[in-house]
């Protein structure tokens, strides 16, 4: 493909990303804003979001805190009039952000995204407290002392483990083949 | 006796949702149900890992698809957030060819292969509609007379549109409730988000979500509700008194898995139905079903 500049390289870069085409056939009707739980904690509604990819605001699009306040509970993709993923449309923004390395863009969303992946990649299974410990100990280790009482509760009830799921040695490397050569391949697009 | 693939999930299998697995299992031995765990099976890739190396998290799905697709069934699973992201890279590998030659190579390197030919499906999919209402009511010890019951739905079970449900206004769990003998409670917002992983990241905006759902069913009169995710529960049950706290409120309203609800009905015991995991307690409303 000619490398675009402008508005259009940025608009190329996201449709590139599957789910990341429908942008094209937005008719700013705002139905994926009014439906959204968490568009007033946004910088920008999602339909803000979709327009300003559109006019080439690269950076402003991909610091903004929207993406990372969306739930993907797809109430906006299965309303969308003109059948876009709104959803995969957000996952697709992020994944530019953390592209750019984009870490914190005012909420420790990418940060705990990060530690998730990086136990499920590494142990291929979550373990929920190693996760969480992790998170807190990156984000804001005071906020740990604050999870304490939620954490003896789960764990008067056998809700919390210590020890992760693990693969066998035979799965565990067959992952870690697929994951390396995975990287290799510059992405979804 | 019915023949299923099954994937537990990180949560159910071994995290804190346990009570739904063992729940599930049990339910299903009554009902003819054959549950087979997929062997070795990793993480689905899961919605945060996909934000931050979507390919990575794609061929952490397609692995278990490709493992799954040698056994020729249906995968079941019981987490929502699982189903969703089965069921998404299922989609886009038949939608984007380009996409789909690189999650090709990627399994290759691991000596895998997958045709695309795995249908993944959700566990209350599976207890609503491969066993008919009837079956189901003449299995039924305890019928849940006087019990009113929220159906909580949140949001992947039903959305994006995978079909068996509708993702606006759901009735499969109503429908489920009803057969057990219980009476489902109008819950206008049974297919609204609980927040989901941002309780660990926006703690302040996820109880907001929270304290929305646990009004809602409280106000339709339930003494319950049941959740079909294991990140539901773990929300609306373990962060049930910080949303009281923040909020002075007084919610008071203990939420089982529906697996977990369908034991009690099926006279099942608290060694299979895993009651005592709830921290708000049970027993009460419970009491003279047990």
């Amino acid at each position: 493909m000619e490398k675009k500049t402008g508005p259009e390289a940025f608009l190329d870069e996201i449709c590139a990303i599957p789910g990341g085409e429908g942008i094209k056939l937005c008719i700013q009707c705002g139905t994926c804003t009014a439906s959204c739980p968490n568009a007033d904690k946004m910088k920008h509604t999602p339909s803000q979001l979709i327009a300003m990819a559109r006019a080439g605001m690269r950076k402003e699009v991909l610091s903004s805190n929207a993406m990372w306040y969306c739930l993907s509970c797809y109430l906006c993709t299965v309303r969308c009039p003109r059948g876009i993923k709104q959803t995969d449309l957000m996952h697709a923004f992020e994944c530019l952000a953390v592209r750019d390395g984009v870490s914190h863009a005012g909420t420790f969303t990418p940060t705990m995204y990060r530690s998730f992946n990086h136990f499920a990649c590494a142990l291929g299974s979550l373990p929920e407290v190693g996760f969480m410990a992790w998170f807190y100990m990156l984000s804001n280790p005071l906020r740990a002392l604050r999870m304490f009482p939620i954490a003896v509760n789960l764990l008067k009830r056998g809700r919390l483990s210590i020890r992760a799921r693990r693969l066998t040695p035979e799965g565990t490397s067959q992952l870690r083949a697929i994951l390396d050569k995975a990287e290799t391949l510059g992405g979804v697009s | 006796m019915k023949h299923y693939t099954y994937f537990p999930g990180c949560s159910a299998s071994d995290g804190g949702a346990r009570a739904y697995n063992r729940s599930a299992r049990a339910v299903s031995r009554v009902l003819d149900i054959d549950l087979v765990e997929l062997e070795d099976w990793n993480c689905c890739g899961s919605t945060p890992s996909s934000a931050v190396d979507e390919l990575g998290a794609h061929c952490m799905a397609a692995r278990d698809l490709a493992l799954a697709e040698k056994k020729g069934l249906d995968m079941v699973t019981p987490c929502s957030a699982c189903y969703v992201i089965f069921n998404r890279t299922n989609a886009y590998l038949k939608e984007y060819p380009h996409f789909k030659a690189k999650v090709d190579e990627a399994l290759a390197a691991g000596g895998l292969a997958y045709r695309g030919t795995v249908r993944v499906r959700h566990l209350l999919d599976v207890m609503t509609n491969d066993i008919s209402a009837d079956t189901l009511k003449s299995r039924v010890k305890k019928p849940l007379s006087g019990l009113k019951v929220a159906p909580y739905y949140g949001c992947q079970v039903i959305r994006p549109k995978l079909g068996f449900d509708s993702p606006e206004n759901p009735q499969s769990l109503d429908r489920l409730i009803a057969s057990l003998g219980g009476e489902p409670t109008p819950f206008p917002l049974k297919g609204r988000c609980c927040g989901g992983s941002l309780i660990i990241s926006e703690e302040g905006l996820a109880l907001d979500l929270i304290r929305k759902l646990l009004e809602s069913a409280a106000g339709g009169g339930a003494q319950c509700l049941v959740t079909v995710c294991p990140l539901c529960q773990t929300n609306l049950d373990a962060y049930q008194s910080r949303v009281n706290k923040k909020f002075k409120a007084g919610f008071n309203l203990p939420v089982l898995f529906f697996t977990q609800l369908m034991g009690v009905a099926l006279g099942l015991g608290e060694e299979e139905t895993g009651l005592k995991a709830g921290i708000v307690p049970a027993e009460k409303v419970l009491a003279q079903y047990i």
